[in-house]
C-alpha cells in the first residue's frame, strides 16, 4: 500500500484523494448529518484502496468532523469493511445453511488447495484473499461463491479451478 | 392464476425500463393514489389486508396508521424499503429488486404519499450491487419524468428517494438496527417504544417495510382492495413469493396465492426430492424458524397455520433438510451464523449463542455428554422472547428447540455412538 501525500491534498480530510472527497460530498447532500455518511465514506475509501488503514480512519473522522473512535467503532462493526490489507480480489465462500445442505465444504476445501491458503489469508502474489461469507441470497443455486461483486452459482469442486483461473492476471 | 408481483420478471428477462413498465400498467396505481387523499390511499391498503412480508406478517395499513399525521406532526417523515435480506435461505427480495425496480419505486412513492413521507431510502445488502445499479437507473428515469422529486405529476406531493448499500451485518435487517445503520452508526437495535413510526430516523416518524410488502402496493392501488383479497386462498389476501432450497429437484422462488399447501411447494413447484434423497424436515421461513416435518405437509402455508403448528411462516422460503445430512450439524451451522451475527448488545445472546455453538461442536465430534445435552435443551428458554433486547436470539434458537423435539434420536445417537452417525 503506497499512499502518496502531495501538498495539495493536505487540508480537511488529509490523505483522502480529491476523487474520494468528491464521492463523499455527493453522499453528504442527502443525509441529515455527517455521521450518517460514515459507512459510505468507509466504503468509498475501501473501493479505491482495497482496505481501510488507520490513517484513513483518522482522515475520514477529520473530514466528517466526528471522532476517530466513532469511525473506528463503525468500521469494526460491519463485516465488509476490511481493516487489514486484502488481495486484489476477495473470494467469499457462502457457508450458510442452504449451501451447507448442498455440501459446500468440498468447494471450500478445493478453493483452499487451489489457492494454497486458509480462510483469512492472502496468496503470496497478493492476488486473492479467501474468506467465508454469510448467506448470499442465491440459495436456489447453492453452493455459491462470490469473487468481489461477481456471483458464481451452482459451484462444485470441478468448477473451482476455472473460476480461479478466470480471475488470475 | 394471477401473478402481479412477477408479471415483468422472468428468467433471462431484463428489467423493464420506464416506458415498458408503464405499457404494462405501471404507475397507474400511483395516479389513482394521487387522485385521492393520503388517508383514502391508506384506507385501500388497510382494506386489502396486506400483511408485512418481512417475517412477522403485521398488517401494513395498521402499521402505517401509527405515523402521526396532520399539520403539527413532526417532519420530515421517512420511508425505508428493507432489502437487507440476510436471513439464511432467503432469496426473494433480490428477485423483485433486480427484476422490476420500478415496481418497488412505485410502491414506495404511493406508500410515502399515504404516510406523508418526503424522503425514502432503499436499504440493500452490500452484495446486491446489480439491484442497486438498477434502482439508481430507474430512479433517474423517474426524476426525468416527474415521478420523483418536487410536485410529482402535478399533485403537489414531493418525494426524494435514495439507494443505500449496507456494509454487511445480519442485524441491519432488524428495523431499529437498520435505522441506526442508516444514521451511520453501529447497528445495535433500539429500545421500543418509541416505535419507529413515531420516532425513527433522526428522531422523526419512520416506516420500515420489507421490499416484497412495498411491491404489492402498486397493484392494490391499481386494482382495488377486493381484487387483492381474492388473490389469496380463504381468509388470506394477495400472493406470496414462496421458495425452496436444498435437495429438491427444482429449487427456486415462485409467486403463488397466499395460503397454498406446503406440499405444493415441495412436490409440485420444487419438483419433489432429488433421486436418492428423502425429506426429513424443513424450516418453513428462513434460518430463524422452527423445523416442521412430513406431518405438516398439508398445512396451508400462511402465518396462522404455520404459527399454530409451532413455527413461523417467516419469509416463506423453505429450507429442506434431507435424510443424508445430520440434524445436529445443520443446527450447528445455523447457530454459528447467529453467534457471528449477534450485535453483542445483550448478554444472553452475546454469550449464550457461542456456548450453544461450543456444546453442539462437541456433540458433533462425538464428545458430548448427557448432561451437556440437558444444558443444550435449556438454552432456548434462556434466549427466548422477552429475555433479549431484540428478536435475533429467540429466532436463533428456534431450529435448536424444534430439532430437539423432532430429531431427538439423532442428538442421542451422537452420544451413544461417540461420533456423528452421518459421518
Ligand atoms: C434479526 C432480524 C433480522 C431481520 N432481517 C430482516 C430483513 O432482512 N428484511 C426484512 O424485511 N425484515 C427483516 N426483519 C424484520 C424487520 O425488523 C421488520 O419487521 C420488517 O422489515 C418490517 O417489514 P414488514 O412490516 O413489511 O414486514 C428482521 C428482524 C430481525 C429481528
Ligand atoms: S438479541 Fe442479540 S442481536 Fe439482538 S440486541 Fe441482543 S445481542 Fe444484539
Amino acid at each position: 500500500m503506497t499512499q502518496v501525500i502531495s501538498s495539495d491534498r493536505v487540508g480537511p480530510g488529509g490523505i483522502l484523494s480529491p476523487q474520494e472527497i468528491e464521492e463523499i460530498n455527493a453522499d453528504l447532500s442527502h443525509y441529515e448529518d455527517n455521521q450518517a455518511v460514515c459507512i459510505d465514506a468507509l466504503k468509498i475509501v475501501q473501493k479505491h484502496r482495497g482496505w481501510v488503514s488507520d490513517e484513513c480512519v483518522e482522515a475520514i473522522a477529520d473530514y466528517l468532523k466526528i471522532s476517530a473512535a466513532a469511525v473506528e467503532g463503525v468500521a469494526t462493526f460491519y463485516n465488509l469493511i476490511y481493516r487489514e490489507p486484502v488481495g486484489k480480489k476477495v473470494i467469499r465462500v457462502c457457508d450458510s445453511v442452504s449451501c451447507w445442505v448442498m455440501g459446500y465444504e468440498t468447494v471450500r476445501d478445493r478453493l483452499k488447495s487451489e489457492l494454497g491458503i486458509e480462510y483469512g489469508e492472502t496468496t503470496a502474489d497478493g492476488e486473492f484473499t479467501l474468506l467465508p461469507g454469510p448467506c448470499m441470497g442465491a440459495c436456489d443455486h447453492a453452493p455459491v461463491v462470490m469473487v468481489d461483486n461477481d456471483l458464481h452459482e451452482d459451484v462444485d469442486e470441478s468448477k473451482v479451478k476455472a473460476i480461479v483461473e478466470h480471475y488470475k492476471p | 392464476m394471477e401473478t402481479p408481483l412477477t408479471q415483468n420478471i422472468g428468467p433471462g428477462k431484463a428489467p423493464p425500463n420506464l416506458a415498458q413498465y408503464q405499457a404494462n400498467g405501471g404507475y397507474e396505481g400511483l395516479r389513482n393514489a394521487l387522485n385521492v387523499s393520503p388517508e383514502a390511499a391508506m384506507d385501500v391498503v388497510k382494506e386489502s389486508n396486506l400483511s408485512g412480508r418481512g417475517g412477522a406478517g403485521f398488517p401494513t395499513g395498521l402499521k402505517w396508521s401509527f405515523v402521526p399525521s396532520g399539520e403539527n406532526s413532526p417532519t420530515p417523515k421517512y420511508l425505508v424499503a428493507n432489502g437487507d435480506e440476510m436471513e439464511p435461505g432467503t432469496f426473494k427480495d433480490r428477485l423483485l429488486v433486480e427484476g422490476d425496480p420500478h415496481q418497488l419505486i412505485e410502491g414506495m412513492i404511493i406508500s410515502a404519499y399515504a404516510i406523508g413521507a418526503s424522503v425514502g431510502f432503499i436499504f440493500l445488502r452490500c452484495e446486491y450491487v446489480l439491484a442497486a445499479e438498477r434502482c439508481e437507473k430507474a430512479i433517474a428515469e423517474c426524476l426525468e419524468n416527474n415521478l420523483l422529486g418536487k410536485d410529482i405529476l402535478g399533485s403537489g406531493f414531493d418525494f426524494e428517494l435514495y439507494v443505500h448499500g449496507s456494509a454487511g451485518r445480519y442485524i441491519c435487517g432488524e428495523e431499529t438496527a437498520l435505522i441506526n445503520s442508516l444514521e451511520g452508526r453501529r447497528a445495535n437495535p433500539r429500545a421500543k417504544p418509541p416505535f419507529p413510526q413515531v420516532s425513527g430516523l433522526w428522531g422523526k416518524p419512520t416506516v420500515v417495510n420489507n421490499v416484497e410488502t412495498l411491491c404489492n402496493v402498486p397493484h392494490i392501488l391499481r386494482n382495488g382492495a377486493e381484487w387483492y383479497q381474492n388473490l389469496g386462498i380463504g381468509a388470506d389476501s394477495g400472493t406470496k413469493l414462496y421458495g425452496a432450497s436444498g435437495r429438491v429437484k427444482t429449487p427456486g422462488t415462485w409467486e403463488l396465492p397466499l395460503g397454498v399447501p406446503v406440499r405444493d411447494l415441495i412436490e409440485k413447484h420444487g419438483g419433489g426430492m432429488q433421486d436418492g434423497y428423502k425429506m426429513k424436515g424443513f424450516l418453513p421461513g428462513g434460518g430463524s424458524t422452527d423445523f416442521l416435518t412430513g406431518e405438516h405437509l398439508d398445512l396451508p402455508m400462511n402465518y396462522e397455520s404455520i404459527g399454530k403448528a409451532g413455527s413461523r411462516m417467516g419469509t416463506g422460503q423453505l429450507i429442506i433438510m434431507d435424510d443424508q445430512v445430520c440434524p445436529v450439524g445443520m443446527v450447528l451451522n445455523l447457530i454459528q451464523f447467529f453467534a457471528q451475527e449477534s450485535c453483542g448488545w445483550c448478554t444472553p445472546c452475546r454469550d449464550g449463542l457461542p456456548q450453544i455453538q461450543h456444546l453442539l461442536e462437541k456433540l458433533e465430534r462425538g464428545e458430548g455428554s448427557w448432561e451437556e445435552l440437558e444444558t443444550l435443551a435449556e438454552f432456548p428458554r434462556f434466549l427466548g422472547p422477552g429475555n433479549t433486547f431484540c428478536a435475533l436470539a429467540p429466532g436463533a434458537v428456534e431450529p435448536l428447540q424444534s430439532a430437539l423435539k423432532y430429531f431427538k434420536d439423532d442428538f442421542d445417537n451422537h452420544i451413544k455412538q461417540k461420533c456423528c452417525p452421518y459421518g
